[in-house]
């Protein structure tokens, strides 16, 4: 079989058991989603584990974004959406949050990347800012702890003043991390971080989630199986709004239990 | 036969072409020709009195437009102050929070007051304003331009915060700011370039108004203090001075024109140099 | 409703703790500001349509309809026609699109379809120069350049064609002739600079078959490109008549400001803007006033329908384009 190699530090010391039930991170349990009319996603339960990574694959329109765009709401940016369900933050029901405070809590990385038209400075800076830090030796102490831990610092101490619009498309996509970890996000979203970048800048960014998941509750939705193998502790199927299987990376890419898993794995989907 | 034909067709391609580009000559002509004689004309009869001094009775010669300068200055201050913010939060309204059947409403409204004749401006504001106050003011001068300034001061702003991608917008939403404050710190900023062109390239066209203050600013050949009085305004000046028989004051209206055309070109230069530069940074 | 506390709508905000209101107050005082100036502009225009209806009343009830269709302005009297002012109006603009048109849409098409796109920018750049000219401008220019070359142009022309009536009659150089020459030469810009934007519109591949069928570079622009333009051109040319038929201060410079109809071209005229601009401050008593402001009215009726007209095509065209 063709099977992509799983990464070495998967879950470790519970390869092939069952999640834990005891304190996820986050907790969704039959979650649909609409928009319009139209069901976008069905009855969605799982739980996310604490500083692990958690990948969720499946073909393009199986509702894998949208899954993760309800962890932070970020939907309802979208008009005419609506969300049914429940889902926990620390057993804290997150539609009862203010929802500002939600997505300082759970921060978000987007396919493409987004930097702000400011200073490097200024885009890392921005989180703390609207959220209350404005002493100027609170903002770079907390500017240089996040482009470090988003592994730019080296390559940007010296040019926090340009615009972020001079850096390259993967040092841009770290910027955005940068950004986002700023805030001391408890969970981390990412939506396709890599799919616009090259191979080189890929392996930097999976190698960042090894290191920030210390840290952070990381999400990752992926259309590339490899990635998710690679990075993943847990991973989750996801096929025309439904989740198929959610299992540890290991199980779901050696012995998935589900044909449609199986298949999708093997590349019978295409 | 069909040689001639071809011939023919060859002909007409080549006549046509050259008659599109010399309506295009004869366009750009009329932009150099009026360039060209106002430099000629009015550049010959400015002096630092024209900046200096006020105007002076029909029957003696000389003297300046101060007066009318600084008048000008006044009423487009006054009507940038209440036009740029009027426009510039509708915009932001309709940009970013409007809803769809209000909207539409204000867009056509806001098409309709684009559209009013600037006579008819004129008219309105003397009603509204200086029949209410009894006399001619700088300040009904200033209302009526402001109001002129509305429509594109909305719109430039509508189209330019429009053309910030959503993807910024869920950026700053995404780090935990509200609305309001994605709007304040992130949408504005991103769009300040093109918003700050397009109110330019609106003073300069109010600057050249003139119909709008024949009966709100109406004209004063003294200084005018404060508010509440008539004020001489630089294109309101050129049109009375050009149909007075005084050769004299024909040579001030020349000097005015190509001051005032100076500026409003100047301004129109700057502001789309303005946006180009943007364009190129943002890549 | 707070055990269904996992369903949210996201145009209904729920549960609100203190810290939040807080936040909330400010999002609803940005959103009200904002809200309160789009109202403002609906009040403004409001606004100015019920003054100008209120205050033309007098001169409303007293002629009626008659009013836009007798020819006499008698301020003695207390006769007021509109008809002379309709027609210098409607005649200058008309004389204006007549000479503006074919050297509009044919500069377009040679910036749009046949210039290298650098000199097409460059060209383009001093288009909306010459829009951005004042109008006070044109008319220095109407009455101290235009007005001395055409009394020296005119008469040996007349000569040849004073048969006609449109050139009957002495010329004095102020005239309805005069006013639709610099009146042509303010729209040229906006005619170019919108039936370029709809010529650029129109989808590449439309003149690219043309021009493999074997047509000539003109052939695809004259019987493709521009056919598929055609409601958009005629769009900005409904615009450049709006901004043509409101036009003042030119107008009144050179187009001699007399109330009457006459066939000549070469006579002077009056239009409605114009004769607003030299009356209505020293016009005496109500129905004087009235009757200009009513004028004023009827202008703005005529740019509004006119001006939506022309939305309406070039929104019909761009559709196209876009589908």
């Amino acid at each position: 079989m063709n099977l992509p190699s799983v990464n070495k530090g998967a879950a470790s010391g519970e390869v092939g058991q069952r999640p834990p039930e005891s304190a996820p991170k986050l907790k969704s349990t039959n979650l649909d989603f609409y928009y319009g009319t139209y069901k976008a996603l069905q009855g969605i339960s799982l739980s996310i584990h604490p500083n692990r990574v958690t990948a969720f694959i499946g073909p393009s329109g199986c509702g894998k974004s949208t899954f993760l765009r309800t962890l932070n709401r970020m939907y309802e940016t979208v008009r005419h959406t609506r969300a049914e369900g429940e889902i926990l933050l620390d057993g804290e029901d997150i539609f009862a949050l203010e929802v500002s405070q939600l997505r300082r809590r759970v921060g978000m990385v987007f396919q493409r990347s987004n930097p702000f038209p400011k200073s490097i400075f200024e885009n890392v800076a921005y989180g703390p800012r609207v959220n209350g830090t404005t002493r100027k030796a609170d903002l770079q102490e907390r500017v240089e702890r996040s482009l470090r831990r988003s592994a730019l610092w080296e390559e940007v101490k010296d040019k926090l003043h340009k615009s972020a619009y001079d850096l390259s498309g993967g040092q841009q996509q770290r910027l955005c991390i940068a950004r986002a970890l700023a805030v001391d996000p408890e969970v981390l979203l990412l939506d396709e971080p890599c799919s616009a970048l090259d191979p080189i800048a890929t392996a930097k960014i999976e190698d960042l989630l090894f290191q920030i998941k210390d840290s952070c509750t990381v999400v990752i939705v992926t259309h590339n199986m490899q990635q998710a193998a690679r990075v993943a502790d847990y991973t989750g199927f996801f096929l025309l709004g439904k989740m198929i299987e959610f299992d540890s990376t290991k199980v779901i890419f050696k012995t998935p239990s589900r044909k449609e898993t199986e298949d999708y794995i093997t590349g019978r989907f295409g | 036969m069909t040689g001639t034909l071809s011939l023919r067709r060859k002909a007409t391609n080549a006549i046509m072409l050259s008659a599109t580009g010399v309506c295009t000559l004869l366009a750009v002509g009329f932009l150099f020709f009026i360039l060209g004689y106002l430099l000629l004309q009015g550049g010959k009869d400015l002096s630092l009195d024209f900046f200096t001094k006020l105007p002076v009775p029909e029957s003696e010669t000389g003297g300046g437009m101060a007066n009318a300068l600084a008048g000008s200055a006044k009423v487009l201050l006054l009507a940038t102050l209440l036009g740029v913010p009027i426009g510039f939060l509708a915009g932001v309204y309709l940009a970013e929070y409007g809803a769809v059947g209000f909207s539409s409403v204000v867009r056509f409204v806001t098409d309709l007051l684009n559209g009013v004749p600037s006579i008819v401006m004129g008219i309105f504001v003397y009603t509204l304003i200086v029949l209410r106050m009894k006399h001619f003011s700088a300040f009904a001068g200033g209302v009526a331009l402001g109001i002129m300034m509305i429509p594109i001061a909305l719109r430039s702003t509508e189209e330019f915060l429009r053309a910030v991608p959503d993807s910024l917008r869920e950026g700053a939403m995404a780090l935990g700011a509200s609305k309001w404050k994605t709007v304040a710190t992130v949408v504005i900023p991103a769009a300040v370039r093109g918003i700050l062109s397009g109110m330019m390239l609106n003073l300069a066209r109010v600057a050249g108004e003139t119909a709008p203050l024949l009966f709100t600013a109406l004209g004063n050949f003294y200084w005018s203090p404060g508010w509440n009085q008539p004020i001489a305004t630089l294109p309101v000046m050129i049109y009375n001075y050009a149909i007075s028989p005084y050769a004299d004051q024909h040579r001030q209206a020349w000097a005015a024109g190509f001051v005032l055309l100076a500026l409003v070109l100047v301004v129109n230069i700057t502001a789309r140099s303005i946006v180009a530069s943007g364009l190129h940074k943002a890549r | 409703m707070a055990s269904s506390a996992s369903r949210t709508e996201n145009t209904r905000p729920r549960r609100v703790s203190r810290f939040l209101t807080r936040a909330r107050g400010v999002e609803a005082v940005a959103h009200g500001v904002a809200f309160l100036a789009a109202s403002t502009i609906v009040a403004i225009t409001a606004l100015l349509v019920f003054e100008l209806w209120i205050n033309s009343a007098l001169s409303r009830h007293k002629f009626g309809w008659d009013f836009l269709f007798t020819s006499t302005w008698d301020p003695i009297s207390g006769q007021f026609g509109a008809l002379p002012f309709i027609f210098g109006t409607v005649v200058t603009s008309a004389l204006a699109l007549l000479i503006s048109v074919p050297l509009g849409v044919g500069a377009a098409i040679f910036l749009a379809e046949l210039a290298p796109p650098k000199i097409s920018d460059a060209l383009t750049f001093c288009i909306e120069l010459l829009a951005a000219v004042p109008s006070v401008i044109y008319g220095l220019i109407g009455i101290f350049v235009l007005i001395p070359a055409l009394q020296t142009i005119v008469p040996p022309l007349k000569s040849v064609f004073g048969f006609l009536p449109i050139f009957s009659g002495p010329f004095y150089g102020v005239s309805i002739f005069s006013a639709g020459i610099v009146l042509a030469v303010m729209v040229v810009p906006f005619i170019i600079s919108v039936s370029r934007e709809i010529l650029l519109a129109v989808p590449r591949d439309l003149r690219e078959a043309a021009l493999a069928l074997g047509a000539t570079r003109w052939e695809s622009t004259w019987d493709v490109v521009v056919p598929f333009a055609k409601t958009g051109i005629v769009g900005s040319i409904f615009l450049s008549l709006a901004r043509a038929l409101g036009e003042t201060m030119a107008v009144t410079m050179v187009i001699g400001n007399t109330p009457r109809i006459q066939a000549s071209l070469l006579a002077p005229g009056y239009s409605i803007a114009a004769v607003i601009a030299n009356e209505f401050r020293e016009a005496a008593g109500d129905l004087y006033t009235s009757s200009l402001i009513e004028l004023g009215l009827v202008l703005f009726a005529l740019t509004i329908v006119i001006n939506g007209a022309a939305r309406l095509l070039i929104l019909a065209t761009t559709g196209k384009a876009a589908s």
